[in-house]
């Protein structure tokens, strides 16, 4: 990673507005965390990391990849620190640097969905298990539940693609975003 | 008849089919016109936000232009994530330096900002007096009368704050007021804003079956019959993946749309409300509140007829004792 000249903290904030430095560090916003037990970092390292300039320690751990957005955090943050929506800073300026330690399930799925709506403006969500299966190539996972799922009436084959599929090309590409 | 714009969304065109089919028919009940916003497209859920700010923002708008084009100040979006989404896109647009200007250009329409959000929560608990009225001039006995239900909100109808803001988010109480407008009682509990563990369900399961796992077993402790849910992830999470919970042989917990709870309240057919298309079936929990509210009304029926007879019995005496007493006194008078 090439050494940007701001500090970690001065991108979050203007990317949030979001002032790390507020975070005293009570750790509420991790207390109440769902991930918690199964992440090396909780939201309060996170902006113990952003705070201290720990620019890859931040975004090169798997951690922020196992964030819910549950918002949890920050709707408990005692000081609005907003916890939440530095992590999703903190996720998309990750993928900037090339550094996302994204588990690859998760990738494949952000992927898989995102292309489903780019080509069909829906998400078809067969087609996104199928698209997931391929990118993570976890083949075999929830087979079991297709057949059940048909029954039910709750799969289809066939995709639904919307009229103005053109404009969601266009909203894909003035963001910049290429699944 | 209010009329609003319907943002249906991907999940109840497919995996949760039923929460479409129990809001269009219970919606038809109360008087509710749904129209479905031509050509809408997919929100980007949590995949769009995470991936990019901007897209997160950009692909609900589309939905909002759309509803602002065809003549509508007010959509609902019975999915949490879909709502979350639009309602933060709505938000940030108004807030956020530069949006209000940029957003029209990536859209290449133009577009005001001027679309409400409700959540289907919001706009059943909006209809609560209406609920009440048509459940107490129902033919067939209520059978959610006293039965205990859980109300479950998740994560994305509460929060963030300053986005929902229709309720508390710690301690919501409108999906529990909708419980109680149906008959039935809300439970206390410690789970309502938990996360289910959401857009997990697929790439993660594991975590989807801690976090269920312990939402379902606080709602059993606290004596629900059922959980009620307004969220097509949670529904999915906490119906479909059950079974691979079920670890110490409890009995199944059927989670109900809260559409469908209005539907069986206002005496719907459970096929109209797309209740036999779970995985947790929930043909014996309905089955059993059924036979309870028949034989709660037989009793009813038996105490006030039995109550009547009293009465009559009572009447009959004081009638005889009456007529007795006008010659009783005589005969009291000749006793002594």
């Amino acid at each position: 990673m090439s050494a940007p000249s701001r500090t970690l903290a001065a991108d979050i904030l203007e990317a949030t507005g979001i002032n790390a430095a507020t975070c005293y560090q009570c750790g509420k916003c991790s207390a109440g965390c769902p991930m918690a037990s199964e992440s090396d970092l909780r939201p309060h390292n996170v902006m113990r990391l952003v705070m201290q300039d720990r620019r890859e320690a931040a975004l090169a751990d798997e951690s922020i990849w196992l964030c819910l957005t549950c918002e949890t955090c920050s709707a408990r943050c005692p000081n609005a620190c907003d916890p939440a929506r530095v992590i999703d800073a903190v996720r998309e300026m990750s993928i900037e640097a090339g550094v996302a330690d994204m588990p690859r399930n998760v990738a494949a799925f952000h992927r898989a969905f995102l292309e489903q709506i780019r080509t069909n403006g829906r998400l078809h969500e067969m087609g996104l298990v199928l698209e997931y299966k391929l990118r993570s190539g976890d083949l075999i996972k929830d087979v079991t539940n297709a057949p059940g799922m048909l029954s039910r009436g709750k799969l289809s084959f066939r995709a639904a693609r919307i009229e103005g599929v053109a404009e969601i090309k266009r909203i894909f590409e003035k963001c910049g975003v290429t699944p | 008849m209010t009329n609003v714009a319907y943002y249906p969304g991907c999940s109840l065109h497919g995996t949760s089919r039923e929460f479409d089919e129990s809001l269009r028919a219970v919606a038809a009940e109360l008087g509710i016109g749904l129209t479905e916003i031509a050509d809408w497209s997919c929100c980007g859920a949590s995949s769009g936000h995470t991936t990019d700010h901007l897209l997160g923002v950009a692909l609900p708008a589309r939905n909002l232009a759309l509803a602002e084009a065809q003549g509508f100040d007010t959509v609902v979006a019975p999915c949490a994530a879909c709502y979350n989404r639009m309602s933060a896109a709505r938000l940030a647009i108004a807030t956020e330096d530069g949006l209000a200007e940029q957003i029209p250009d990536i859209l290449g329409h133009p577009f005001a900002n001027s679309v409400h959000v409700h959540n289907a929560v919001e706009l059943l608990h909006d209809a609560s007096t209406i609920i009440e009225e048509k459940v107490a001039a129902a033919l067939a006995p209520n059978p959610l009368e006293g039965v205990k239900l859980a109300a479950y909100y998740g994560c994305l109808l509460v929060r963030p704050f300053e986005v929902c803001g229709y309720d508390d988010p710690e301690q919501p109480t409108s999906m529990d007021d909708v419980i109680n407008a149906c008959g039935a009682d809300d439970v206390d509990w410690d789970m309502k804003v938990e996360c289910c563990g959401g857009a997990f369900s697929v790439s993660r399961t594991k975590s989807v079956l801690r976090l269920g796992r312990a939402i379902i077993d606080n709602a059993r402790a606290h004596g629900a019959e059922a959980i009620i849910v307004a969220c097509p992830l949670c529904h999915s999470n906490l119906d479909l993946r059950q079974k691979a919970m079920a670890q110490r042989g409890e009995e199944p917990m059927p989670i109900l749309f809260v559409t469908q709870m209005v539907g069986l309240a206002l005496g719907l057919a459970p096929v109209d409300l797309g209740l036999g298309r779970h995985f947790v079936d929930t043909e014996p929990l309905i089955a059993r509140l059924v036979q309870q509210a028949a034989e709660r009304v037989a009793a009813e029926k038996l105490a006030k007829e039995e109550a009547a007879a009293k009465a009559a019995a009572r009447a009959e005496k004081q009638k005889v004792g009456a007529a007795a007493g006008t010659s009783g006194g005589a005969e009291g008078g000749e006793a002594q």
